[in-house]
């Protein structure tokens, strides 16, 4: 009859108050997690996705809007910008980079985007499957794009006007899919690319269309192709430091247009989210804190019930140590429990989440474990020890001899 | 042998109990006399090492009990003497077979269950053996406790008023089972108690009056 086994069956035999009590712990615990491990994966793909660009450039609008919608592919565009400026932007001597996006179609909820070989250098991305996009038409998808849509290299299909939602679609003109991206673990997992003149493609009304059309499809010099058109944004690569400076003023000043830096509308957003996670994050220590509570106060009155039993114990020969750690196991082995099944519930209802969530850019996942949980299991160790330290003290200084005299 | 020599406790300053000198020589019965009030619970926490007199000295073979460390002494209690109280008082979430395995492993014994097996059977419980005290009744669960107190072969054992709650029929019983296992375990009897259905058994007494 090992400790851990006197304390457990002690546990065992009265179900209801240890399952309150771990059912209290688990509850602070999953919030915990689910907070823990939903801001560490938001934090990662807010920075994981803006990684190399220094600069949106956009139509006048929210900065923040403008980061989130050409960056997160999250909101709707701001508007659209004069292709002629934006180039004259592109080659301007501070910028290093410069990718043009056109947004505005959708399949199934995912974005179509126009760009060209610049968003292939800037996000690294590789093909693990068919080509990258290069003729009208021609689309490379993202890896998650073509598991969850089932589209394989060859596969055709029509985009819809607007970014959610298939009411709208343009069924003159239908992709062909010739390539499907390697995973990045980036938004662009979750993107249609195209070159920019099949998204304008889409857009020409049906009397204009043939006046454009012999001018668009055959010419090879993209410069000429896309003359008085307009693109949604310019994600911009600095060429040096100096540029942070300059540059945005320049935009700002110079032009009709405005420059958005992601790391700081990042920062800005998660100082807005920080407030409910912050006040999430104390509500789930309060519940922690009366789950502590609501563990010593078990073990107190328990303790009391069991004065005699313990003072038995000591006449049959366990020592004054014995006792204080049965009365601590006690507290350890509900935390412990009240931990790790409030992790597993906290990680499966960030699965569920995620599961009905219904912006596949920000998608998180209830599956992914991270070293910091660690810490939730310190912090439940903790909580034992706190919520069973006095009662073990008691139990430890008790004085059988006047416990026995009394019964 | 067990002795206790120049023993006297006080509780607080006014009031002292003292106690004669007493010899036991190993395998002998005897009776502990005395009104409630005398200091009889007093003796017998003293004699079984969880209550330190304020004089003298208390020798359990050749150990003067007092003299051992905390621990020692706590395990030397597991080993030597066997204790059962007035009413019965099992740990009530462990099984009967776990309230006696228990009383090995806090004695730092190793488990054996040939030894819990044969002590159960002797007393005629082995059936009871996965039972929870609060399955069975009062008369079944104080020979349980005898059990408990003989289950580590102990030098010493004692019995604080084991008949007193019982009616005639079951106290007898109890004191037989008591006088049994004390000789089929070799252990030293002392029986502390104020029922005059028991004096009759024993031919040693010693009384506090």
């Amino acid at each position: 009859m090992s400790p851990f086994r006197i304390s457990w069956k002690s546990l065992a035999a009265k179900p209801l108050s240890s399952a309150l009590n771990i059912l209290l712990i688990a509850f602070g615990t999953g919030i915990l997690t689910i907070l823990l491990l939903a801001s560490t994966q938001i934090e990662e793909k807010l920075n994981n996705n803006s990684k190399d660009i220094d600069l949106v450039v956009g139509a006048k609008g929210s900065p923040l809007q403008l980061i989130l919608s050409s960056i997160y592919y999250i909101d709707f565009p701001t508007g659209n910008i004069p292709l002629k400026e934006a180039n004259e932007l592109a080659h301007n001597p501070f910028v290093k980079r410069a990718t043009p996006l056109a947004l505005g179609d959708n399949y199934n909820g995912v974005r179509i985007v126009g760009t060209d070989t610049n968003f292939i250098s800037l996000y690294q991305l590789k093909v693990q499957d068919g080509k990258f996009w290069k003729a009208d038409l021609e689309a490379t998808i993202g890896a998650t794009v073509a598991k969850n849509q089932n589209l394989k290299v060859g596969d055709t299909f029509f985009g819809a006007h607007g970014l959610t939602g298939n009411s709208d679609v343009h069924k003159d003109h239908a992709y062909k899919v010739v390539g499907i991206l390697a995973p990045q673990g980036n938004v662009t997992d979750n993107l249609i690319l195209t070159n920019i003149a099949s998204v304008w493609k889409m857009h020409e009304e049906p009397e204009k269309a043939g006046a454009h059309e012999h001018h668009d499809a055959p010419t090879p010099n993209p410069t000429s192709e896309i003359q008085g058109q307009e693109i949604t944004s310019l994600l911009i690569q600095y060429r040096s430091p100096m540029s942070v400076v300059m540059f945005p003023r320049m935009v700002n000043q110079a032009t009709n247009l405005q420059s958005a830096s992601p790391a700081m509308e990042s920062t800005r957003l998660f100082s807005l989210i920080g407030v409910g996670v912050d006040t999430l994050q104390w509500f789930a220590i309060l519940i922690m804190l009366i789950a502590a509570i609501s563990v010593f106060v078990n073990l107190y009155n328990s303790l009391k019930e069991r004065s005699y039993d313990l003072a038995i114990m000591r006449t049959l020969g366990a020592s004054r140590t014995k006792l204080f750690v049965i009365v601590i196991l006690e507290g350890l082995i509900l935390t412990i429990i009240g931990t790790i099944v409030g992790m597993g519930l906290g990680h499966l209802a960030l699965e569920l989440i995620a599961h009905y969530q219904e912006s596949s850019q920000a998608k998180l996942s209830g599956l992914v474990f991270i070293p910091s949980e660690a810490y939730l299991l310190l912090a439940g160790l903790a909580i034992g020890i706190f919520a069973s330290i006095i009662p073990a003290l008691q139990a430890y200084r008790s004085n059988i001899s006047k416990i026995l005299a009394k019964n | 042998m067990i002795s206790i020599q120049a023993v006297a406790h006080s509780y607080n300053s006014n009031q002292q109990l003292r106690f004669k000198d007493w010899q036991i020589n190993n395998g002998e019965q005897w009776l502990l006399l005395g009104q409630s009030g005398s200091g009889k619970t007093t003796l017998l926490h003293i004699l079984t090492g969880i209550l330190k007199p304020t004089a003298g000295e208390v020798r359990i073979g050749d150990t003067s009990i007092y003299q051992l460390s905390p621990k020692a002494l706590d395990r030397f209690r597991g080993r030597q003497i066997g204790i059962i109280f007035q009413r019965p008082h099992l740990i009530k979430s462990l099984t009967i077979a776990e309230n006696l395995l228990l009383a090995q492993s806090f004695a730092k014994l190793p488990e054996n269950h040939e030894r819990l097996d044969e002590v159960l059977k002797s007393l005629d419980m082995l059936h009871k053996k996965n039972a929870y005290p609060n399955e069975l009744s009062q008369g079944q669960l104080q020979r349980i406790s005898i059990a408990r107190a003989v289950i580590n072969k102990p030098a010493l054992l004692i019995a604080d008023e084991p008949t007193s709650s019982l009616d005639d029929k079951n106290a007898e019983a109890v004191l037989e089972l008591l006088l049994q296992q004390s000789g089929l375990n070799q252990a030293t009897l002392v029986v502390a108690t104020h029922d005059k259905r028991v004096k009759d058994a024993f031919t040693h007494t010693y009384d506090l009056t």
